[in-house]
């Protein structure tokens, strides 16, 4: 970091890589000497006050909590907060969800089946689809929903799909008010932006606890913490979709004597349809991958079968689970987005990238530009044949007969009702779910024998060369000792801010009595995203530096972007058995794509201009990567470990669900067992503390590369 | 004298806060670089009074940064001017409540914009009624309004376009005739053209020259190209750093810059093809040139010269019937010569 790097020829001034002569930081070197005085010190007071709890202890605050939640559950009728608010809403949620599940999935007595049986439901989703998205979507509706029924998961999938729905609608209700009141009003946007970054700062297990606190488990918490989870992205977007209207248009309307109102609803919002709708799309996608977690909290849906299976180590089972999920996030992602290229065939372009990706997405995430050569290829498509507006409406009247006879015939025919058993069906039988389950865990076993060398031998080499010492380094360091140590690579790399908030995300942890555990998660969360950053560069460089690479590559990450978090644990439970290395490589697979598009963005963001001159004065490829490329990139590589900390912080305590321990399983047993309840939420409070830390600090170093 | 049909009197805009307070103080005596770095103000029009008669193409032209896009924008107030008045259609534009303000954009006052400022999602003929929806004209009587709009500014067949269909030209004549269909009394160009290549520019100029002989509305034309400014306007208005430097004709800005900026500007100008015999006449002694043809003064030389060079010995000039000068056939060459050699 001690040699500046100019660019053989100056490009445009903003583009230059941060390089300030006069103020030379050697954080590089401040760093190491950091680490060497800490192992040092270490090497003298290991293994004292390193605040270890056993995992049955329980500490004051813990026991505090627990009288709280008692005293929450007690109060239900006398406290008139929790009673009329909280009550109410829980109330009005869990009716809301049930009396759906009466009609589309669950039988309530005395019927044997729900109101409307699957034929109906499978109609009507379908003649939804097709009004919103078209016929190519409504195909790939049809075709799994259909698969859901051939698994045997036709309740849990209609299930989650009716929490996702309910949480997405009312995000919208909220969410697109909220959103345009921020675009045009400069004080709400101060006061809810801080709002939403701490939002999506807290890994999505964060929210579980606090929300059972106060709406109990069931359906209307799974609502809840969905709905929370989902709703910042789309709030964002709207935002950020009405601010981008360019300033000419509006200045020209605004000579053309335009009221605010016309303003907004003839300008404004039919231009910013597109972005507005892909936020509807990153909304749903969220609310999918949290409703899926909400299994933890009984929420019902696809996660329940997944989560059981799990404990139960029945990776068959988790796999067909897991495939459900991912069918449905495939067939709701592209619903969405071909609702949106609907919305605007012509006009509206977006800067937005479908993102797709649950977890802590965040302001420049979503901000993410498509690369140029996409958004040039959209632009040149031949225009499709479609039907006229009017003629699509005509169809659409047209197939409600049809939809009503389904649902009357659902209604009438039991086995049109009920989805039966297809054990017996020639080629079906093969996709039914015990079938398919004992296939998957057969193919596995034989699998995982025949790459076992493979896996042992990587997960040997990750355990003994980085997981071991850093966790002995950092999770035996004396509390204070690690405390300062946090603290100055806070001041170094960010300066005096970050370490404010780091000393505050500190106290935190240490006051709820878990500072080991998070150690332990931290450590995690360090070596997944060292992991992480390794093959982002690597793949994001190529990606950057040739189209045809980035052509290749990039749907492969669009595809792991939708993927619900969950999901990530049963292959990686499949290839590693229980444990935290299993934790790690979820987070891993989790977090590596949107690091490496970041990086990808990055590289292809360096000026053109500069790069031409480089290479007019002979550099080599590899020169022109380390010398040129990677420096001027670095506020995107920043921006990328940022990214990959939150996504990976937030996947490592998922991954206490499959052995990984510490604060994540601290959490899920909080749900399982009474008396850890406190201590979950103990849990949770300390993984936030430690998301916003480690946030921070790599925020405010991505400031100082800004231009 | 007819009244003007714009009216600007010592108008002022200063960007940075509370820089009314400003107005008045000695401050303002400061350069803007000076100011600048005194208190962070940026002085964006400085002190800038003129006329505008009724049909008449008013060009103003600078430098970049020189403030031509502020000045306009102050005319209808996109930009609220820190203190003076703009009088049109005989109020205050600067003391209009906001609906009011809104009367005058929509019936009064168009603009025509560098980069379209064109909705996206409406077709040609939508954007071009655009203006007239809002202020709620029915749809049958703007859409023939429209129409009559494409036609005027020859985009017949393409109503039906969006407008990424069309090329650069072809869209700023739907900025055209989108302020056009307005009938505004005042139509106003923020350097309409200098998005375009110089062929479309040239069909354009054409084309705002025959507009203006079809509908001879009043013109307020920015640009900061000097061929743009000599070929459109009737006067042109010179600023730097915000402030006036000469309003004139255009032989007299070239003819007689009034300082080394406008000098500077001018100095590429083919003279010939724009001062006129005025201005290399001389007086005429005596009678040496009784019985050759006479000339009028307004004639540009490039014209005359054919007839002077024909002409053994001098030419007469005249001011309607009034013989006001001679011309001969070196005074001719001295403007002609010397652009060769520069
Ligand atoms: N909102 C603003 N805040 C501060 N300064 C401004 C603002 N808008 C314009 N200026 C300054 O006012 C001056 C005049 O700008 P203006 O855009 O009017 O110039 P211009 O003559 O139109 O230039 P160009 O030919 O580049 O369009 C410039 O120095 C500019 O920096
Ligand atoms: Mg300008």
């Amino acid at each position: 970091m001690s040699t500046a790097i100019a660019p053989p020829r100056a490009g445009v001034k903003e583009e230059q890589p941060y390089v300030d002569p006069t103020k030379k930081r050697y954080t590089g070197r401040k760093l190491l000497g950091l680490v060497v005085v800490w192992v040092a010190l270490w090497l003298v007071v290991k293994n004292r006050d390193t605040l270890e709890l056993p995992f049955a202890q329980t500490t004051g605050l813990h026991t505090w909590l627990n009288d709280f939640r008692d005293s929450i559950e007690g109060s239900g009728q006398s406290n008139w907060f929790m009673k009329y608010v909280i009550g109410g809403i829980s109330a009005a949620l869990n009716g809301i969800i049930t009396a759906l599940q009466g009609l589309l999935s669950t039988a309530v007595f005395p019927r044997p089946v729900p109101e409307i049986g699957w034929l109906g439901v499978m109609a009507l989703i379908g003649w939804v689809t097709y009004a919103l998205a078209g016929i190519r979507s409504t195909i790939l509706v049809l075709v799994c929903t259909f698969l859901f029924g051939v698994f045997g998961l036709w309740q849990f999938s209609i299930d989650l799909l009716i929490i996702t729905f309910v949480a997405v609608f009312i995000c919208v209700i909220i969410g697109l008010p909220l959103g345009i009141l921020m675009a045009r009003n400069q004080r709400v946007s101060a006061v809810v932006t801080p709002v939403l970054d701490l939002m999506q700062t807290m890994p999505s297990f964060a929210y579980l606890t606090p929300m059972a606190l106060f709406f109990g488990i069931g359906p209307a918490c799974a609502v809840a913490v969905t709905l929370v989870y989902a709703i910042p992205p789309l709030v964002r977007i709207t935002e950020h979709g009405i601010k981008s209207v360019s300033a000419n248009t509006i200045e020209a309307s605004r000579s053309l004597g335009l009221t605010s109102r016309q303003l907004l609803r003839q300008v404004q919002l039919p231009m910013a349809r597109r972005t507005i709708i892909v936020g509807v799309n990153q909304c749903t996608m969220a609310a999918l991958s949290m409703a899926t977690i909400a299994a933890l909290v009984n929420g019902p849906g696809l996660g329940k079968p997944v989560v059981s299976a799990l404990q139960t180590l029945n990776i068959g089972a988790a796999f067909v689970g897991g495939l459900a999920i991912v069918l449905m996030a495939i067939m709701l992602d592209r619903t969405t987005t071909a609702a949106s290229e609907r919305a605007e065939r012509r006009g509206g372009h977006t800067d937005v990238a479908s993102v797709g990706g649950p977890g802590v997405v965040k302001n420049i995430v979503w901000l993410e530009r498509l690369p140029r050569w996409a958004s040039e290829e959209g632009y040149e498509s031949p225009p499709r044949k479609h039907l006229s507006n009017a003629g699509r409406r005509f169809a659409i009247g047209l197939l409600v007969v049809p939809v009503l006879i389904a649902v009357v015939l659902s209604r009438t025919y039991l086995s049109l009702a009920q989805f039966g058993s297809f054990e017996n069906v020639p080629v079906l039988s093969f996709l039914s779910g015990p079938k398919l389950a004992s296939v998957v865990n057969t193919v596995v076993r034989s699998f995982v024998d025949a790459v076992d060398t493979f896996t042992n031998g990587f997960k040997e080499v990750v355990t003994v060369w980085f997981l071991n010492p850093l966790q002995a380094l950092i999770a035996t360091s004396p509390w204070w000792l690690m405390a300062l140590v946090l603290l100055a690579i806070a001041y170094f790399l960010g300066g005096w801010r970050p370490t404010l908030v780091t000393a505050v995300c500190e106290a935190v942890i240490l006051g709820t009595g878990l500072w080991n555990d998070a150690m332990v998660t931290l450590t995690m969360t360090l070596v997944a995203t060292l992991l992480v950053m390794i093959i982002a560069v690597v793949l994001g460089v190529g990606m950057g530096r040739s189209r045809r690479v980035d052509v290749i590559i990039r749907p492969f990450l669009d595809a792991f972007q939708t993927i619900p978090a969950f999901v990530y644990l049963v292959p990686a439970l499949a290839l590693f058995g229980p444990g935290r290395f299993t934790a790690i490589v979820a987070a891993l697979v989790y977090a590596v794509s949107i690091a490496t598009k970041l990086v990808a963005d990055g590289i292809r963001g360096v000026s053109p201009t500069t790069v031409e001159a480089a290479r007019s004065s002979g550099v080599t490829p590899w020169q022109m990567i380390s010398k040129v490329q990677l420096p001027m990139a670095r506020e995107a590589l920043v921006l990328a470990t940022n990214q990959g900390l939150l996504y990976v912080l937030s996947m490592v305590v998922i991954g206490g669900m499959v052995g990984g321990g510490s604060l994540g399983y601290i959490v899920v047993a909080g749900f399982s067992q009474r008396e850890l309840f406190g201590k979950g939420l103990a849990a949770g409070l300390a993984i936030t503390a430690l998301g916003v830390m480690l946030d921070r600090i790599a925020r405010h170093a991505a400031a100082r590369y800004e231009s | 004298m007819t009244e003007p049909a714009l009216q600007v009197k010592s108008l002022w805009k200063i960007f940075g806060p509370n820089a009314e307070k400003l107005i008045g103080t000695p401050d303002l005596q400061l350069s803007r670089k000076e100011l600048q770095t005194k208190s962070g103000h940026v002085i964006g029009v400085r002190d800038v009074s003129f006329d505008v008669a009724p049909g008449e193409v008013f060009v103003v032209m600078g430098l970049s940064g020189s403030g031509k896009s502020t000045l306009v924008r102050l005319i209808t107030r996109l930009i609220e001017p820190t203190s003076g008045e703009v009088i049109l259609d005989g109020q205050d534009i600067t003391k209009l409540s906001d609906p009011a303000l809104r009367e005058i954009r929509r019936n009064k006052v168009s603009m025509v914009f560098q980069h379209f400022g064109l909705l996206p999602h409406r077709k040609v003929i939508d954007n071009i009624a655009f203006g007239l929806e809002v202020r709620g004209e029915g749809k049958d009587s703007r859409r023939n309004r429209a129409q009559e709009m494409v036609d005027l500014v020859g985009l017949s067949g393409y109503e039906r376009n969006f407008p990424e269909q069309l090329s650069g030209g072809m869209q700023q004549r739907v900025g055209l005739a989108r302020a056009l269909a307005a009938d505004p009394a005042v139509l106003m160009f923020d350097e309409p053209f200098s998005a375009l290549d110089p062929l479309i520019r040239r069909d354009m100029q054409n084309e705002v020259i025959r507009l203006h002989h079809e509908v001879g509305k009043t013109m307020v034309f920015i640009t900061h190209d000097l061929q743009e400014a000599l070929k459109l306007g009737d006067r042109i208005l010179i600023m730097r750093d915000g402030a006036v430097i000469q309003i004139g004709r255009p032989d007299e800005v070239v003819g007689a810059p009034a300082d080394e900026y406008v000098r500077d500007f001018v100095s590429e100008v083919p003279k010939s093809h724009v001062l006129t015999l005025r201005w290399v006449m001389r007086e005429a002694t005596g009678t040496e040139a009784a019985g050759s043809p006479v000339l009028q003064a307004s004639t540009i030389v490039r014209d005359a010269a054919r007839a002077v060079l024909a002409t053994h010995g001098p030419v007469r000039v005249a001011e309607g019937d009034r013989v006001v000068g001679i011309v001969d056939d070196e005074d001719i060459l001295r403007v002609v010569v010397a652009e060769d050699a520069s």
